[in-house]
């Protein structure tokens, strides 16, 4: 008699709106934990006076320092907006199917164009200063 | 803890599938890609194709599974008995979401090869049966019977208003085929530990019941990191679940009535 084999789950369950927003609010809670050393460093060289301010300042307008400034505004916009629903469900709002599938689609239509604000002011701005 | 990879007895053998042909002459076929484990084989489990002729064939997943079981090869096994969505039994990962065999129609499934798993991350006995004992220990677990102190009245049943009724009416059509508990990434990486949407569902069909006179009890016994903690809201239960419950909703209630209770 063989062992019982265990069946297929995560390669074989559709993808669904559901598992994508929860991953992703994962995903974006940790990278906004990284991030955070980003904004520290930020701040620290600002106390430290305008020789320290001006040798980080290269790094943080360097073209990988405004990506992941993008990225994690992009992520906190997420996380915030996805946070907000995770604390209605537990007010007990929005627990219905199509309430749910709403307020999903809500949460990524904000982080989209609040993306896309955050790309225009750090890319645009920034390059007509320089 | 998360393990995305199946073990090795279990990873699906790619060159052992069979392909049964359509009759010749048939003009409507239709693929099914079935998941097939032997265990008197001791051969891991693989992917076999039917292509069944689909003007001969009823309209339900279910129908097709039997047309296959009667008709081309004995050898399959599932799960079924009702065939109206009232049994539970033959509770399958169709086309990746969790649903039952008997109310699902093949049309619904769009035109393409219809794919057919067991229930997910469980252990398999044969083909599309599962062993489901983990399962019903922890709907046991919760206690799904009335609990009183009190004597019942001398001279009548313990009677319900009509609100008190419908809070407990949803719940209570339930039919514990396990849709949701094995939709739940949750549930799949701490079935040890977490009792699942069903269970909860269960648990809380029994908190909410206003004949019921053990709540504390019951609110106690789910006040745990593990049983109740490790749903984290995904929504795979209430998307999955084939009667339109919402085990997501009761567990979110069950959450905000340990909160409530200590504020």
């Amino acid at each position: 008699m063989a062992e019982r084999p265990l069946s297929p789950h995560i390669t074989v369950y559709r993808w669904a709106y559901t598992m994508t927003l929860s991953i992703l609010h994962r995903i974006t809670g940790v990278a906004l934990a990284l991030a955070l050393l980003g904004l520290v460093a930020w701040l620290l060289s600002a106390s430290l006076g305008a020789d320290a301010y001006a040798a980080l300042l290269p790094l943080l307008t360097s073209l990988p320092g405004k990506l992941l400034a993008a990225l994690a505004a992009a992520a906190l916009i997420y996380h915030f907006c996805n946070g907000l629903r995770h604390l209605a469900w537990d007010l007990g709002w929005g627990f219905e199917r199509a309430d749910a599938r709403r307020s999903a689609a809500l949460v990524v239509a904000v982080t989209l164009i609040g993306a896309a604000i955050c790309i225009y002011v750090i890319f645009g701005r920034s390059a007509g200063a320089a | 803890m998360a393990e995305f990879r199946l073990p090795r007895n279990s990873r699906i053998d790619t060159s052992a599938g069979r392909t049964y042909d359509a009759p010749a002459g048939v003009k409507n076929v239709r693929r099914f890609r079935i998941y097939r484990f032997d265990p008197a084989s001791g051969a891991r489990p693989r992917i076999d194709t039917y292509q069944l002729d689909m003007a001969s064939c009823g309209p339900m997943v279910l129908d097709a599974l039997l047309k296959i079981k009667n008709e081309v090869d004995p050898t399959l096994s599932l799960r079924r008995s009702c065939r109206e969505g009232i049994c539970g039994s033959c509770a399958m990962n169709i086309n990746g979401l969790n649903t039952l065999a008997c109310t699902k129609t093949c049309d619904e499934l769009g035109r393409g090869d219809i794919s057919i798993y067991p229930l997910p991350h469980l252990p398999v006995l044969k083909d599309l049966v599962t062993d489901l004992t983990n399962f019903y220990a922890q709907y046991a677990a919760v206690k799904p019977w009335l609990q009183t102190l009190t004597p019942p009245p001398p001279d009548r049943e313990r009677l319900q208003s009509k609100e008190e009724q419908q809070r407990i009416d949803r719940p209570s059509a339930c039919i514990l085929c396990a849709c949701c508990s094995t939709a739940c990434p949750s549930y799949w990486w701490n079935s040890e530990r977490y009792l699942g949407p069903a269970a909860l569902l269960a648990a809380y069909r029994w908190i909410v019941d206003s004949r019921d006179e053990a709540t504390g009890e019951r609110l106690d016994a789910l006040e745990d990191p593990f049983r109740l903690y490790r749903c984290h809201t995904i929504m795979n239960c209430t998307e999955a679940c084939p009667k339109d419950l919402n085990p997501a909703k009761a567990i979110g209630a069950i959450k905000k009535m340990l909160f409530d209770r200590q504020h």
